[in-house]
Formats: C-alpha cells, sequence, structure tokens
C-alpha cells in the first residue's frame, strides 16, 4: 500500500518536471508581488465587547514564497486567512491582491476573485459528499467562464496532478484522508489560482500522511505555485520558505526558514506501516 | 453558469433525498390533480347545461301571462287572466321574427291506468309545441290539429309518467283516466331529463289538446302561456321585442305601467346559466387551490430544511467562487423543478381523477388544454414564491460562518 504511494508520488514528480515553461514564466516574475497589505485591522462586535482581532497587520508575499503562518488558537492567524482568501473584509488598512485593492470590491466582485485567484484547502477537505472526486474538483470550474468539456479536461489534469487519475469516479466515502484532501487540492488548483491557501492541510490526517501532503504543496511551489499555510506543527512548517508568527493580533517574527527539508526525502525516512 | 448546470444541479439535489422530494412533491401533486378535477367538473357540468338549453330551444321565447297581486297576495305567474288565443295569433301574424307559436295552458290532474294512478301536470296544447321545442317521440305520435278542433280527449305521456303508470305494458292505443276523464294514449315523447337550467324533471307530464283541457278539465279560456320559436338564436332579442311591444300594444297597456305578461329569452336564459356554471367552477378551483398553497408552503417547509441542511454545502459553494446570486438560483430553481415535476404529475393525477369520476358517477368532466396550461404556470408560481424566500437565506449565507457549520 505505502509501496504503491510511493511509486504514485514519483510518477507526479515527473509530470512536475516536464512542465519546464511554466517554471520559466514564474521566475521572471519573481519579483512582483501577489500580496500586499498594510496596516490591518479587524474588530469583531460580540454584544457589547469589542474583539479586537487583528491590531495592524502587514506583509508582503512575492509570487512564488511558500509562506507558513503560525501562532496560537485566538493569535488572529485564521481571520488573517479569511481576509487573504477574500471570505471577509478588513475593518481599515489595505489589501492588494495582485495590485487590486480588494477591500473596496463588492461580494460579487470578492466571490469572482475567490474564484479566478485563490484556492482554498481546508482542514475538513470540505468536499461535497455523494459527489465524485472529479465533480468536486469540477465545481470552481462551474462558476468560471468556462465551457463545461474545457472544465472536465482541467478537472482530470488536476486530478492526474495529485496522482489521483484512477479514484474520478469514487465518492468521498469511498476515498482515504490524504485522498480526500488531495481531491481538495485538485479543487484548489483547477481554476489556476494566484495563491493557494491552506487552513490546517494536515490537521486531520496522520504524520505520514501529512507529510505527503507536504510533499505535494513543495512541489506546486517549485513549479511556481504561491503558497499560504496556517498551521500550528513546527515539523509541518518547517516545510515552507517563510514562517511568519502571530501572537495578540499582530506579526511576532517573520524569518526566512533555513536548512528546510525535503518532504520526499523525509518519507523515505519515515516507519512505514508494516513497522 | 448556464441555466442547464443548475437544473442539473438541483435535480441530482433533489435525487439524494428520494423520499422526502416524492413526499413534498406530493403536497402540489394533489394540489394541481384537485384544481384540474374540479375545474374539469365544473366545465363539464356547464357544457351539459348548455347543451339542454339548446336542446330546449336556443331561439326559443317564452310569453307568460304576468302575475297578479289580489288584496297584496302574489298569485304567481300565470294568474291574470290577460293572454288569450288571439294574442297568439297575432303574434304570428304581425311579428317578422317569429316563427312558429304554441299556446298553452296547465293543470295539474291524477292521472289512473288499471292500479296504478300518478299525480302530475297536464299541460294543453298544440301540436307546434313539439316542434318548436324539438321534442320526439319515443313510441306513437303527437295528437292532431283535427283533435285540438274536436277537443279530443287523446293524450301525450311523458317518459316519467310512462314508467310509472305502464311500466312493460305498450301506453300507445291505452286508455288512461284524467280526474275521470278517459284519454286515449297516442304517444310517448322522448326523455329530456331534469332540466339543469330549473331543475324539475321534464318529463314528469302529460300533453293534451289545448282546447280539450280548457272545456273540459280547467273551464277557462285563458291561456297561461305561448311557446314561440324565433327564425334563428340572433333574431330571438328582436323577436322579443317585437312581442312586447305587440302585446303591450293589444293589451292597452300605457308607458310606463307593469306588463300583465313577460316574454323571457331561452338566450338570456343560457348566459345566467353559463353564468351560474362559471361561479360553480370558480367556486370548486378557488376551493381545490387551497390544498395548492399548503403544498407550496411544504415546498418551503422542505427547502427552509434543506438549506440548513446543506449549509456546508453553501459554504464550500461561496469559497470556490459561487456568487450570491449563483447561490439563490441554484435553491430557487430546486423549488421549481420540485413544484413544476409535482405540477405535471398533478395534472396526470387530475386528468385520472377526471376519468375516474366520469367513471363512476357519469358526470361529463371536460379538462381544457388552457387549465392544464394554467395548473403548469401556477405550480411554477408556487415553486417561485415559495422557493424564494429559502433561496434568499442560502444565498446571504456569510461564507466562514456556513464553512465552519457543523
Amino acid at each position: 500500500m505505502v509501496e504503491h504511494t510511493a511509486a504514485r508520488q514519483t510518477k507526479r514528480f515527473d509530470m512536475a518536471t516536464t512542465s519546464q515553461p511554466e517554471a520559466k514564466l514564474t521566475a521572471r516574475q519573481d519579483r512582483e508581488k501577489v500580496i500586499l497589505v498594510q496596516e490591518i485591522h479587524k474588530y469583531y462586535e460580540l454584544g457589547e465587547t469589542r474583539v479586537h482581532a487583528l491590531r495592524g497587520v502587514g506583509v508582503e508575499i512575492a509570487r512564488g514564497e511558500f509562506v507558513t503562518i503560525m501562532g496560537s488558537s485566538g493569535s488572529g492567524k485564521s481571520t488573517f486567512m479569511n481576509i487573504l482568501g477574500c471570505l471577509d473584509k478588513p475593518s481599515a488598512g489595505r489589501y492588494l491582491l495582485e495590485g487590486v485593492e480588494v477591500s473596496s470590491l463588492s461580494k460579487k466582485e470578492l466571490a469572482t476573485i475567490r474564484n479566478h485567484k485563490i484556492g482554498f484547502v481546508f482542514q475538513g477537505f470540505n468536499l461535497l459528499a455523494r459527489t465524485t472526486a472529479l465533480e468536486n474538483v469540477e465545481l470552481p470550474t462551474l462558476y468560471a467562464r468556462i465551457s463545461k468539456a474545457e472544465g472536465e479536461k482541467r478537472s482530470r489534469e488536476a486530478l492526474a496532478l495529485v496522482g489521483l487519475e484512477n479514484r474520478v469516479a469514487h465518492f468521498p466515502s469511498q476515498l482515504s484522508g490524504g485522498q480526500q484532501q488531495r481531491v481538495a487540492i485538485a479543487r484548489a488548483l483547477v481554476n489556476r489560482p494566484s495563491i493557494l491557501l491552506a487552513d490546517e492541510p494536515t490537521g486531520n490526517l496522520d504524520s505520514r500522511t501529512a507529510v505527503e501532503i507536504m510533499d505535494i504543496f513543495q512541489k506546486l511551489n517549485d513549479e511556481g505555485l504561491t503558497i499560504v499555510l496556517v498551521t500550528h506543527e513546527p515539523d509541518i512548517a518547517q516545510f515552507a520558505k517563510r514562517s511568519i508568527q502571530f501572537r495578540d493580533g499582530k506579526i511576532r517574527r517573520d524569518e526566512p526558514i533555513q536548512n528546510r527539508p525535503r518532504a520526499s526525502d523525509v518519507i523515505k525516512n519515515l516507519p512505514t506501516l508494516e513497522d | 453558469m448556464d441555466l442547464l448546470a443548475i437544473i442539473r444541479i438541483a435535480m441530482r439535489a433533489l435525487a439524494r433525498n428520494k423520499m422526502r422530494s416524492i413526499l413534498t412533491m406530493l403536497g402540489i401533486i394533489i394540489g394541481v390533480g384537485a384544481v384540474i378535477a374540479m375545474l374539469g367538473v365544473g366545465q363539464g357540468a356547464r357544457e351539459t347545461m348548455q347543451e339542454q338549453i339548446q336542446a330546449m330551444g336556443s331561439n326559443l321565447l317564452f310569453v307568460g301571462a304576468g302575475t297578479l297581486t289580489r288584496s297584496g297576495m302574489h298569485m304567481g305567474w300565470g294568474s291574470t287572466k290577460s293572454l288569450i288565443y288571439d294574442d297568439m295569433l297575432a303574434i304570428l301574424r304581425e311579428c317578422p321574427a317569429a316563427h312558429a307559436a304554441a299556446p298553452g295552458s296547465s293543470s295539474s290532474g291524477q292521472v289512473v291506468f288499471g292500479n296504478d294512478n300518478w299525480a302530475t301536470r297536464v299541460n294543453g296544447t298544440e301540436p307546434p309545441y313539439f316542434d318548436i321545442r324539438s321534442w320526439p317521440f319515443q313510441q306513437g305520435s303527437a295528437f292532431t290539429q283535427n283533435d285540438v278542433e274536436m277537443s279530443a280527449n287523446v293524450a301525450v305521456v311523458g317518459e316519467t309518467v310512462r314508467k310509472n303508470l305502464f311500466g312493460a305494458t305498450d301506453p300507445v292505443g291505452q286508455t288512461i283516466r284524467i280526474n275521470n276523464l278517459p284519454f286515449r294514449v297516442t304517444g310517448v315523447l322522448a326523455p329530456k331529463g331534469t332540466s339543469a337550467a330549473m331543475g324539475d324533471d321534464q318529463d314528469d307530464i302529460i300533453m293534451v289538446p289545448l282546447t280539450t283541457l280548457q272545456k273540459k278539465i280547467t273551464g277557462q279560456p285563458w291561456l297561461r302561456w305561448i311557446m314561440v320559436s324565433a327564425v334563428s338564436r340572433p333574431a330571438s332579442y328582436a323577436a322579443q321585442q317585437q312581442i312586447t311591444a305587440l302585446l303591450r300594444d293589444r293589451h292597452r297597456i300605457r308607458a310606463g305601467d307593469d306588463a300583465d305578461f313577460f316574454v323571457r329569452n331561452l338566450a338570456d336564459l343560457a348566459d345566467v346559466a353559463d353564468e351560474a356554471g362559471q361561479v360553480m367552477t370558480m367556486l370548486l378551483a378557488s376551493i381545490a387551490s387551497v390544498s395548492l398553497v399548503v403544498g407550496g408552503i411544504g415546498i418551503m417547509n422542505i427547502m427552509l430544511v434543506s438549506v440548513t441542511e446543506r449549509t456546508r454545502e453553501i459554504g464550500i459553494r461561496m469559497a470556490v467562487g459561487a456568487t450570491e446570486d449563483n447561490v439563490q438560483k441554484q435553491f430557487l430553481i430546486e423549488a421549481v423543478v420540485l413544484s413544476l415535476m409535482g405540477g405535471v404529475m398533478g395534472i396526470l393525477c387530475g386528468l385520472g381523477a377526471s376519468y375516474a369520476i366520469t367513471q363512476t358517477l357519469g358526470w361529463p368532466v371536460l379538462v381544457s388544454p388552457l387549465v392544464i396550461l394554467i395548473a403548469v404556470a401556477f405550480s411554477m408560481g408556487v415553486g417561485v414564491f415559495f422557493g424564494f424566500y429559502p433561496a434568499r437565506k442560502a444565498a446571504q449565507l456569510d461564507p466562514i460562518e456556513a464553512l465552519r457549520y457543523e
């Protein structure tokens, strides 16, 4: 079983290395800022009390970066992710996504931005039950201006990219946790977004599967995809290139990660289920 | 996102909860079915009434002797001694719109044949009466004009009288006694049934020559009514005016005074009956449509449950780029698909019920294509109306909250 998974990942790795032109393109745009956040505040009114979730956060994320956001619960990292994902608007401050001022957009325009520019991966996978893997991946294409045939073609490609080309007709209940999360990643990628936002993507997975998911993220990042990942596990965070730490609604630390390991190497040293 | 894709998603969502969808549809099925069946019954009844009035002769005019009030007592129509045989001759002579006419007077009588007896109405008239009313004979024939001139003791019996007096015996040529006078039966009228317009049994009758009735039974020379047929149906209004003018003149009624007779146009009667039929149809349909509203509320209820149940799905859809509009459309179309499918099945049930009513109760049922069209449109309207609020609720969910919903 484990041997089988490893074999599939090698295959995917081959696929990743074949798409050279795309990698060159992203190298040229390396300097470009995908995300520019300036002095963002967020308050919630909870009855009488006012909760200050973000107290002036500023950050720049360039194309091709792999950022991990860490912090204890209540540190404001989830609120920050919701704002980055255009699910929420900041109470004050500026957020530019690929140069577009997002905080002034209407709900409808935000939905379009989520559809075109953002791919979400959640802790709980959030796949539609009783809907096949393929149809789950197709979901974002239904809301984009692309044909049904094109949507299906892209969905199959995305599923192949995460090594699930043989599971297209399976329902989520027939897939393992790791496979479900890979379907979710394929869904996040299908509209070719500018950034991938992952909120505790490994929280519901065992350590080996978690590393496998990080392996997928690293390879996608190698191809030029910008990734922002929220996690509270340092083991997982170490696979990223840059670490941002939140505490009490502020950025506490923002530093590059030294000596980051390759997830594919880590998997080899992990004990297999047979041990 | 094109409509076809949304409809496909809606169908799939409904197929996921088959039992629930079918039960929800049942409300609409019963509602639409009831409306269709009730409209069908109403239409059928209306059509039957029209047919019966047509059978009575739609170009028929009925001239009746007027009402009389004596010492404050209302005596009912026909109580004035004003209408005479010469009036009828004058109508035939001077009203160009009148085609034929038959005089009449009536009395009630006890009829005896063998050991059986029957109380019925005895009308005196002349042979043209049967033509004017287009009333054929099932056995024998009418008495002749000669019988009228001779005041012969001959009679024609209606179906109800035949059934009650003769049973299996052939009545033609038999002698019956009316108020103790012997009469020879010359014919039996074909059954006409209960009059839809008036509600009385038209077959419970005996017709004798007018002169026989006047001289031997009532002893009075006046007429109670004159039956006139106009040259055509449109001409019946002209005939009505001509007869009214003529008789007012003949009876020397000054302008402004009430006439001592009345002229009733059966075309009017047809209109009144038609209106009554329409009122009845609307009444039945409005009662049935209450169940349609109840069905609509069922849809709303289930859609609300569905929105709550699928909060997470809505959150996911919004996260991957569905706009409020997309979500609202999805749920609205789901409700419309539900009600429309219910509507179509309801039509089939309604048609089935109509057929069953025709078969078991023998009522004519008429379902027009327009009614079906209205039913489809109405069930769709129900879906839109009752689906709007749940869909709105779904669309206004906060994606963050929806994604967190357990």
